[in-house]
């Protein structure tokens, strides 16, 4: 299918890869783009390796990202860089740990938020409002206010 | 109104249930099954777990006799466990709406085999749905439900990972209640007795014949007329991979794959100069398609180990036999840190025990640091092979011996297990561990009977004791300790047990680590 952009998220169970690719693609569906998003479920919690896959467009078929087409690969922990390049295209964007202010991250699980900051930058076609109105609609209000401080730090490194 | 939303196709199948009017959704956890139900539940439908999929299945086709709808769901192995009353209830139909939710795992992402369960619907003969999306999860499900009602058929409802796990857009539509039900007496439509189950095999038959045609009708089938050079006959998420790797083939995609529309595939088979068979798993469209005496190309068998993707999808279509690159490794799964299965296993470990073990987080106690499993089969089978290598082994191996289960295992088909260990009891005994955490962990922490919570974690006014029912089929020893707090104790105890010719089961019991704050919170709001 044409137009469509590709994006992988990678880490550890635990570290909310899939929550942050479920407020990825609800703000990509909100923005009104066909949205497809994929993951592997189960003994991820148990610690494991686990990616999950946005894809997003005028019309998308496979909800899998094809091996080596992912525009933007975002690596939650830094051992996880390694296994998952080669899902990088050729020309791609790599977003790791180093590409936000580690220092400033008040908790790991938070990460994630900071994390996706970094990524909503590479679309400035979606507004900020949007990524905040999407993330406080999927996490719970207590945590609000730090991840949406997280959030900005990540964007704007 | 209707809703648009993103949706994955678990959720998009406990939407439909809901829309339509199911009086109540029952299973057994399994990945990658599990959330129908549970959404079906937090959407305000009812729904309830039951111990194993046998009961799951039998407890729906009672619903459908009282003219209600039921909507069981499980993993593609659990229909292994339901498929005894799969097969009669074929014959009989019943005059409510059943459907069978069968999620198969191809890739194996978390399961112990990746049968193809579309082999269930040809073998038991009862009609079969592959949704490729959400939408069509929606959409097929309550069509499904209405097909059910209208031929008296139960409907095989066959997904895979990637579809129940995968979320696309949805649009959902208006809700009906569940209607009122009433029990018709009618035991010749009922009953399965010889003479009455040979009435029902003939209609059975007829009325696949009738849904053959139904088929042909093409409500279920999708055609995209492209290039006249490559035709792609397939179905469900393999559709999604064809549509990417070969933009430029017509393709024919079936959603309704038994009974099949082979009058609408033999004029797409011959409309186009090459058409070729793209299906996950087995050959099962294209060995129908070719029996059919259409001239069709299947896959080379390469591809019919694991998940296809685009890129496979690409190679299959271009008949590319070179080896596939493995990914590198990730970081496999293991016991959580700070897991009470740990414990259990450096002690099974440090005593060089023959571990019998059995489906559950606990498998992973066959990697390091443990490496303390000896053999897994399926559900409940720790107990029972365990017995057998009791039965065949030297006396000193024979004694070596341990089965470990997990309480939900247990509770699914451990019980039977236990009956045949004191009923067939080998000269050394035997010693089986249950690793109680109070859970159904590796699934995503479901609620099973003996936690004294429903599947929405409301009280259950009835728990089942593990130990009662141990001490009531008859074990001579039955202890329950905390491997936690006195793991020289439980090594103590275990030595003593693997050393008499007694049947002993010692319960290891505290809550997983990852309940443990979830239980703490259900047991605040009761």
């Amino acid at each position: 299918m044409a137009n469509v952009t590709n994006i992988t998220v990678s880490g550890l169970g635990g570290q909310g890869v899939l929550k942050v690719t479920d407020i990825l693609a609800e703000v990509l569906f909100r923005a009104g783009y066909d949205v497809k998003k994929s993951e592997v479920h189960g003994m991820s919690q148990r610690g494991g390796s686990v990616s999950s896959e946005v894809r997003f467009g005028d019309e998308v078929a496979s909800p899998m990202v094809p091996e080596g087409e992912s525009d933007f690969l975002v690596v939650l922990d830094p051992t996880q860089i390694e296994v998952n390049l080669h899902k990088l295209k050729q020309g791609g964007t790599l977003i790791t740990t180093d590409d936000v202010p580690m220092d400033k991250l008040k908790s790991p699980k938070a990460l994630n938020i900071m994390m996706l900051g970094a990524l909503s930058d590479k679309f400035p076609a979606i507004g900020e409002e949007l990524w905040l109105e999407v993330i406080k609609a999927f996490l719970p209000q207590k945590l609000h206010e730090m991840n949406i401080e997280m959030f900005r730090l990540g964007r704007k490194k | 109104m209707n809703q648009r939303l993103l949706a994955s196709g678990n959720e998009a199948m406990a939407m439909a249930a809901l829309d339509c009017g199911v009086h109540l959704g029952v299973g057994y956890p399994g990945t990658p099954s599990s959330e129908i139900l549970e959404n079906f539940s937090a959407l305000g439908g009812r729904a309830e777990w039951a111990p194993n999929e046998k009961c799951a299945l039998e407890v729906g086709i009672g619903v459908a006799f009282a003219n209600g709808r039921s909507l069981v769901t499980m993993k593609h192995v659990g229909v292994n466990v339901a498929a005894d009353p799969l097969f009669t209830i074929a014959y009989s139909g019943t005059p409510g709406g059943l459907v069978l939710v069968s999620a198969d795992d191809p890739g194996m992402a978390s399961s112990q085999n990746e049968q193809d369960n579309r082999r269930y619907a040809i073998a038991a003969g009862v009609p079969m749905f592959e949704p490729a999306d959400s939408q069509e999860c929606y959409d097929f499900l309550i069509r499904a439900f209405e097909i059910s009602e209208a031929y008296r058929r139960p409907v095989l409802f066959r997904v895979t990972m990637r579809v129940c796990h995968s979320k696309c857009i949805l649009e959902r539509r208006g809700r009906v209640e569940p209607r009122a039900t009433r029990f018709d007496k009618d035991p010749k439509s009922n009953v399965m007795i010889p003479a009455y189950a040979r009435i029902a095999h003939r209609k059975l038959r007829a009325s696949l014949h009738e849904l053959e045609a139904l088929n042909e009708k093409g409500e279920f089938t999708k055609e995209i007329r492209k290039s006249n050079e490559l035709g792609v006959i397939t179905s469900g998420i393999s559709f999604q991979h064809v549509r990417d790797a070969a933009p430029e083939a017509s393709i024919l995609k079936i959603g309704m794959t038994y009974p099949l529309p082979l009058e609408t595939i033999r004029r797409f088979a011959g409309s186009v100069k090459r058409c070729v068979v793209v299906e996950e798993g087995d050959p099962v469209l294209e060995d129908a398609v070719k029996a059919a005496g259409i001239p069709v190309e299947g896959k080379a068998e390469m591809f019919r180990f694991g998940e296809l993707n685009v890129n496979r999808v690409r190679k299959l279509l271009a008949n590319d036999l070179t080896p596939e690159a493995q990914p590198p490794a990730g970081k496999p799964p293991q016991l959580c840190v700070g897991c009470p299965h740990r414990k259990s296993y450096e002690v099974l470990r440090d005593m060089n025990c023959i571990v019998s073990g059995d489906i559950g987080c606990y498998t992973l106690g066959v990697l390091p640091p443990f490496e303390a499993v000896d053999t897994c089969v399926c559900m409940g089978a720790s107990i029972t092979v365990g017995l057998g290598l009791r039965k065949a082994l030297p006396e000193a191996e024979a004694r070596r011996v341990v089965s470990v289960i997990g309480d939900s295992t247990f509770l699914h088909t451990g019980i039977n297990g236990i009956v045949e260990m004191v009923y067939n009891r080998p000269a050394t005994g035997h010693v089986v561990l249950i690793l109680d955490n109070s859970t159904t962990a590796m699934t995503g922490l479901q609620e099973h009977p003996g936690t004294g919570r429903l599947l929405d974690h409301t009280p259950c006014p009835h728990p089942v004791s593990i130990e009662e029912t141990l001490r009531g089929i008859g074990v001579d020893n039955v202890d329950v300790v905390d491997a936690v707090l006195d793991q020289e104790g439980f090594k103590e105890l275990l030595k003593k047990r693997l050393a008499s010719n007694d049947t002993s089961v010692i319960i290891c019991r505290r809550p997983c680590i990852l309940a443990a704050v979830k239980i703490k919170s259900y047991e605040e709001n009761k």
